[in-house]
């Protein structure tokens, strides 16, 4: 007979965290029966296409709508004189600047949104964009940062000329945004002035983009009689959008309802406030109808939220074992032509200062410039926590620069300069606190996982052997993340605290409804926040419905990006859970004329202390709280929580790689990838290791293949899925995965955060691999990407190539 | 405007007559004008496979064929996977191997496996990555989309299936 404890078949009926619990989303995307933006289909429904400008950098001499206009389904053609009367001509970003909606007199980035053509379809707003005729006057264009900089450089924002002070303070240059430091200079300098060993890197990062399969779009729906505005929108934070369309609109936010559905993948794509979701909008407004707007993949891929493009250069000083004593970094950062980072107010650079990593170094000194160009803009996105990536492969490139110079094994010299387990909370020389971490033995895991020693010694063999046909390079990193943004005594976007919110209510059969302020694009929320209400409030996870995504239901919550929704709204879920159960409690003491203290929680019941035998089950207890309940309290079972997080949470892990590089032709085979991540405690295994398998996939794009590059005249180059790169099922390596648990202490039930980690880390991991194959020739550094045109350049410059 | 064309075809086994431009793309027909919107539009340029359909025996790119060149022909689309309220072995096998994330993918992935499996009932990994190497993925890497159609093909030979998830394996009590 099968023996299964009694506790262990009510857990398996509850479902909690922990379990691998099959997805609730999945019946609907396995049928087709999921609701994107693009399937939804209203009476009288109009499509909108973007006329966008060809050039860079140019001033519009005239625009004729009149043939456009002219053409049968034709419904109207926006430009910036249109909607200058509304005053929507120009609109705020999230980073303090402002952004055209459409191009007022001059355009600065290739693409730009000029014009707005709706039609009664998609194929006669096609036709009619091609008859919208724009006289341009192509000015020079700037598309290096560095450039840009210079004195006689072009103009980009004219709309700028003599404000010298910008958003985060002085601008030095017309196209300067800001400058920003963090770190005491002056002891980074002596530190560095007194040190024995220093090094120097240059790296680019280059500018790529997150390409979720389903580009954005929005159908906007404006109901003159009512006065209420539907927008169903690609957007992972429809409250900010709700927020920020109230205040473009003079509409209050109780007639706007705005409704994220079903996502097609975001990673940081779908966090900002687009001109073509503003356009749909006034064109709803104007025409009565409802108005649709997709993007094309390639203005996707050359319009809305790039990442990186960060050049950045490090410096590590040491001694002469390798311990570092101090960090300084320099950074220009491209921002295209406006400044739209979706960072938290107060931080330009984002969350850049985790850039000691998980190393105890006492001195550090961070300086970036935000630099305009005639690019698009964007910048923070891309499965990444406000510029953890760059910072992430800032360290670790530079700690395995220093372990070449000084031939200390890129293993041990991590390990001789990991904070010590006993130093958490740990205090960094940047201001961070990191909340947990136990960085040794996870790489010690994996070091065993993958028999680093044989590894080393099959890779010195190979490099004795000059009829190897390959280079073999190992590449390791033991990264730290900060996700959870934020708490609001620090972070903010428009002034809005970054909380994020749950709001369950039981029902009397005890089912539940739980609402919350994030979207999943992929996630898997509708399982796991279910999870999370089972194990902490007692009701089966089966039994729970999880609904997000509709501003007009859900509670305000600053949405799904930077891996917030597990800390952050993770955190409201278990305390709005936690509220339950205390009510609960009172109840099921009630019904059994006990002391609520002498009530104990149980799975999924309370029962007596001492007494297991009586006890009320959360089923009997919510019918009880629609009938029954103590003297005093209000009926229902019902929680609200806002949580506003004391801290963010600091996830890590260990990495290792290991590529096989061929030598005639420059072509990198990644023979294996070991990635051992630290969440905190697990609520779904199964979940999370698909999210790493996606980071992971995402970052050997990057590492090996992805870049946005522009030529002199301002042409973006990799604009369409001919150009871009996004690896197959053939290119994609296979994934090993390993976990440690090391919670987080402030967080409800210790969790971290994990869908940005393995994007994050592994992309370093690439390169060190890559750059170790090359490290007994004295390489310390190559340019991402990893493709094989460019490593075969390096095979030839090294004379190894065949 | 053009001039339009009357064309008739089997979507998912029913007889379906719609009026088009010559120029109008099967996708926009199947998505606008026949309320079939598992198959999505990722690129409009025949590279992600979002669009796949089966058309009279093939997996093609439903934005790269003109509904008109589809006249008399069998459509195959994601809605016509699950019968009497029972899932196809495929969307099956996505579900119990976490084969999906947004979803967006899916309908193309599961319509190009079932042509694999159709004419490789025995898959190797290495015909399975070939196979769908025309569909992109930015969520799950594909390494749980090939267990998926391992799992499916499996069950459609008759072999016992079971997760490579099961749902207590890191639950203690
Ligand atoms: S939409 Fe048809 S292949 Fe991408
Ligand atoms: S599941 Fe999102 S693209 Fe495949």
């Amino acid at each position: 007979m099968n023996e299964i404890s009694p506790d262990l078949s009510r857990l398996e009926r509850l479902e909690g965290i922990g379990c691998a619990r099959k997805r609730r989303e999945d019946p609907r995307f396995i049928q087709g029966r999921g609701t994107y933006v693009d399937d939804i289909h209203l009476p009288g429904m109009l499509f909108g296409v973007m006329v966008r400008s060809p050039y860079a950098h140019a001033r519009i001499k005239s625009i004729d709508t009149s043939r456009a206009k002219a053409m049968p389904g034709v419904q109207a053609v926006l430009t910036a004189e249109d909607l200058k009367p509304l005053k929507l001509h120009w609109m705020p970003t999230l980073a303090g600047d402002v952004q055209a909606v459409l191009a007022d007199g001059k355009v600065v980035f290739q693409n730009q949104e000029v014009a707005f053509v709706v039609a009664d379809d998609r194929y006669v707003a096609a036709d009619a964009a091609e008859l919208v005729e724009v006289e341009y006057e192509e000015l020079p264009a700037v598309v290096d940062p560095f450039k840009a900089m210079q004195p006689g450089a072009p103009v980009i924002r004219e709309d700028l000329a003599g404000k010298d002070v910008g958003a985060h303070g002085a601008r030095r240059h017309h196209n300067h945004i800001f400058n920003w430091q963090i770190g005491d200079r002056d002891r980074t300098d002596r530190a560095f002035d007194a040190a024995p060993v220093t090094v120097k890197q240059e790296m680019l990062y280059p500018r790529v983009h997150p390409c979720p399969l389903e580009t954005c779009g929005c159908v906007a729906s404006y109901d003159a009689v009512r006065g209420d505005l539907t927008v169903w929108i690609t957007s992972q934070a429809p409250h900010v959008v709700r927020t920020v369309v109230g205040l473009l609109s003079s509409i209050p936010e109780s007639k706007i309802r705005i409704v994220s559905p079903d996502i097609g993948g975001g990673f940081g794509n779908k966090v900002g406030v687009y001109p073509g979701y503003v356009t749909a909008i006034v064109a709803s407004i104007v025409l009565g109808r409802p108005v649709k707007w997709i993007e094309s993949r390639n203005e996707n891929l050359t319009t809305t939220a790039f990442a990186r493009d960060y050049w950045m250069t490090g410096e590590l000083a040491a001694d002469t074992d390798g311990r570092i004593k101090a960090l300084r970094v320099n950074v220009i950062a491209d921002h295209g032509a406006f400044d739209a980072c979706a960072d938290p107010t107060k931080w330009p650079a984002g969350m850049f200062h985790v850039c000691t990593g998980s190393y105890d170094i006492p001195n550090a000194h961070v300086s970036v410039d935000g630099v305009y160009t005639n690019k698009f803009p964007g910048g923070v996105s891309y499965r990444c926590s406000f510029r953890v990536t760059e910072a992430v492969y800032l360290i670790e490139r530079m700690i395995d620069v220093l372990a070449q110079k000084l031939g200390i094994d890129k293993a041990e010299i991590r390990l001789r300069n990991f904070i010590p387990e006993e130093k958490f909370p740990y205090h960094s020389a940047l201001g961070l606190d990191y909340d947990s971490g136990n960085y040794a033995p996870a790489l010690r895991k994996v070091l065993k996982a993958v028999d680093y020693d044989g590894l080393r010694a099959e890779q010195a063999a190979k490099r004795a052997d000059p009829n190897c046909p390959t280079l073999m390079g190992i590449g390791i990193t033991t990264f730290t993340e900060i996700v959870g943004a934020g708490p609001s005594k620090s972070c903010d976007i428009l002034g809005i605290g970054m909380f994020d919110s749950c709001e369950i209510r039981v029902h009397p059969d005890g089912s539940a409804i739980a609402r919350m302020g994030t979207i999943s694009q992929g996630q898997g929320h509708q399982t796991t926040y279910a999870q999370i209400i089972a194990t902490e409030a007692g009701i089966p996870a089966s039994l729970i419905n999880v609904e997000e995504g509709d501003t007009s239901t859900a509670p305000y919550g600053l949405g799904t990006y930077g891996s917030r929704s597990t800390p952050v709204a993770g955190a409201a879920v278990a305390r709005a859970s936690h509220k339950i159960r205390e009510k609960a409690r009172k109840i099921a003491a009630h019904l059994l004329e006990v002391s609520p203290d002498d009530m104990e929680f149980d799975l999924d019941q309370f029962r007596v202390k001492g007494d297991p035998s009586r006890a009320k089950s959360m089923k009997e207890i919510a019918w009880a709280a629609y009938n029954n309940v103590p003297e005093g309290m209000e009926m229902g079972l019902e929680a609200v929580d806002y949580y506003d997080p004391p801290n963010f949470t600091f996830p890590f892990g260990s990495y290792l790689a290991v590529v096989d590089i061929q030598k005639d032709t420059g072509e990198i085979k990644v023979r294996r990838f070991y990635a051992l991540d630290d969440c905190g405690t697990r609520i779904n295994p199964m979940i999370i290791e698909g999210q790493i398998h996606g980071g992971l996939t995402e970052g050997f794009a990057v590492a090996f293949g992805q870049e946005l590059p522009y030529d002199e005249q301002g042409n973006v180059l990799g604009g369409t899925l001919m150009d871009y790169f996004l690896p197959t099922s053939m290119e994609t390596p296979h994934w090993e995965t390993d976990f440690t648990v090391t919670p987080s202490p402030h967080h409800p039930i210790g969790a971290k955060g994990v869908a940005e980690s393995p994007h994050v880390g592994s992309i370093p991991c690439f390169s060190n691999a890559v750059v170790d194959a090359f490290a007994h020739l004295g390489v310390t550094h190559t340019g991402m990407p990893h493709n094989a045109y460019r490593t075969w350049q390096q095979l030839r410059d090294l004379n190894i190539a065949g | 405007m053009a001039k339009k064309t009357a064309v008739s075809f089997r979507l998912n086994q029913t007889p379906v007559d719609v009026l088009v431009e010559p120029r109008e793309l099967l996708i926009h027909t199947l998505r606008e004008k026949l309320a079939t919107t598992g198959p999505h539009i990722g690129c409009e340029t025949s590279h992600c496979g979002a669009c796949t359909v089966d058309l009279d025996g093939i997996s093609v790119k439903a934005c790269t064929v003109l509904t008109v060149q589809c006249e008399d022909l069998d459509v195959l689309t994601i809605e016509g996977f699950a019968k009497g309220g029972q899932l196809h072995a495929l969307q099956e096998g996505f579900m119990q191997e976490h084969g999906l994330q947004c979803g967006f993918c899916t309908p193309g992935m599961i319509t190009r496996a079932y042509r694999l499996l159709q004419e490789i009932p025995d898959p190797t990994e290495e015909d399975i990555r070939y196979w769908m190497s025309g569909n992109l993925c930015r969520c799950t890497g594909y390494q749980n989309i090939v267990k998926a159609i391992q799992y499916a093909a499996a069950k459609l030979r008759g072999e016992a299936v079971a997760t490579s998830h099961p749902l207590m394996e890191e639950v203690t009590v």
